[in-house]
């Protein structure tokens, strides 16, 4: 059986719904992981030790244990303890924790990075605690670790091909419904790759215009 | 926690184990192997073998593990490349991660002091010479910690082949959690299997690296 690219255009719309929604999954769960990183770190760095060593138990247990594995335990676990998420819901949260744990790791060592005096300062005119790190030390954390969030971004825009496995019709997903009906995986996985490809060459792209403007606004 | 439970498939979890272990370990020296082509690739001053080089990272790291798996497997028999799950999961995750491993290689060559090149070149070594003599042999120590980092990841990735049914550790616990709903007891035995296989590399990795530091 040779290979026979022409079976590809009838499938052109189900892949490009496909793309659309891991384009959602990357963005939805990118939000979800920089605004959890950020929470991660500021409990890991200043909550008391009841919340801290909880929150540093689940990072530490999110670091070593493989992405689809958690998918799993939250597709079908949270469901044993009565909360039905949808998949598209459950795909965002896992994907979104998932990450969290890395977007914290290197938010938190931003934090650590960032210049005591810029907290003495902001106290000494008169900041409260939490005043200082939310509008002087967070900021600048962020700023300096752009490029590795960034990197983390890139690394889960590939990674969300995983919640084709919990039923999510993604780009994967999408083309396992053509080869379905085709049998034609080698032709439909390359459509597939390039698609990411593109999307990750686009992804980078953006990512670059943010870091050059985040460098310029210093 | 229903122990009698974790008991029982406890058995099935260490031969999983096993195949963890093996298909990470063989996917490693593949890994290693392809990152030695294309970083020696990448820094080569033939253009097109450099080319080559550019070519396997970029198209490896910018596409995701799975998706190569996919079409390794499903998509392999199309093109006369009938493999087995276990040695299509070896060689998928090999030539993936080996994308990442040559840029952690390709780094340390490049971390080395620029004047160590220009000194070598001056006494006369050539520029093959320079990198066996010269450039490797200090880069060598600089590549642990970041291969370490690789195959830690490894590890974690080889979850993805068992969505082309390798017997490894996820596939068992997917597999207890559909048939016994108690979807924490198996995530806990999975975790902690991970979690020591992890553990012993990253002690290994310390290891080396203060083995081969700088006194």
């Amino acid at each position: 059986m040779g290979l026979d690219f022409s079976v590809l255009p009838p499938y052109a719309e189900l892949l490009g719904v496909g793309l659309w929604w891991t384009i959602v999954l990357t963005v939805s769960a990118g939000i979800v992981s920089f605004v959890m990183g950020i929470l991660f770190a500021v409990t890991v760095l200043y909550a008391p030790a009841v919340i801290a060593y909880p929150v540093r138990f689940f990072i530490w247990l999110f670091m070593g244990t493989p992405l689809l594995l958690q998918l799993f335990l939250i597709y079908y676990g949270l469901v044993q303890i009565g909360i039905d998420l949808p998949a598209l819901v459950a795909g965002i949260v896992g994907l979104g924790l998932h990450f969290a744990v890395y977007n914290g790791d290197i938010i938190r060592a931003g934090i650590a990075a960032v210049d005591p005096g810029q907290t003495e300062g902001a106290r000494s005119i008169g900041f409260g605690r939490w005043q200082a790190l939310r509008y002087v030390v967070i900021p600048q954390a962020v700023r300096n670790t752009t490029p590795a969030v960034g990197n983390m971004m890139i690394a889960l825009l590939k990674e969300s091909s995983l919640v084709s496995v919990i039923g999510i019709a993604e780009l994967v997903h999408a083309s396992q419904l053509a080869i379905s009906e085709t049998y034609r995986p080698f032709e439909f996985y390359i459509a597939a790759a390039a698609l990411y490809y593109l999307a990750n060459l686009i992804l980078e792209a953006g990512l670059n215009m943010i870091e050059k403007r985040v460098e310029a606004s210093r | 926690m229903d122990i009698e439970l974790m008991q029982r498939v406890l058995p099935f979890f260490m031969e999983a184990a096993v195949v963890t272990i093996e298909v990470s370990a063989l996917s490693l020296v593949l890994g290693l192997a392809m990152a030695a082509l294309a970083a020696s690739a990448k820094l080569s001053g033939f253009v097109p073998i450099r080319w080559l080089g550019n070519a396997y990272v970029s198209l490896f790291r910018g596409t995701p593990c799975l998706i190569q798996l996919f079409l390794l497997y499903f998509g392999g028999p199309q093109v006369g490349v009938n493999l087995e799950p276990f040695a299509a999961g070896v060689i998928g995750l090999g030539l993936n991660i080996g994308a990442y491993m040559a840029e952690s290689v390709r780094g340390a060559v490049l971390a080395v002091d620029r004047g160590q090149a220009e000194a070598a070149r001056t006494i006369g070594f050539s520029r093959s010479q320079t990198m066996r003599y010269v450039l490797l042999p200090q880069a060598a120590r600089l590549m642990i910690r970041p291969l370490g980092v690789n195959t830690i990841a490894l590890i974690k990735g080889s979850a993805l082949i068992s969505a082309i049914s390798v017997i490894e550790i996820t596939y068992t616990a997917q597999r207890f959690i559909s048939s016994t709903y108690k979807p924490f007891e198996i995530f806990a035995i999975a975790a902690v299997l991970y979690m020591v296989i992890i553990y012993v590399v990253a002690r290994a990795v310390d290891f080396l690296d203060r083995r081969f530091a700088i006194a």
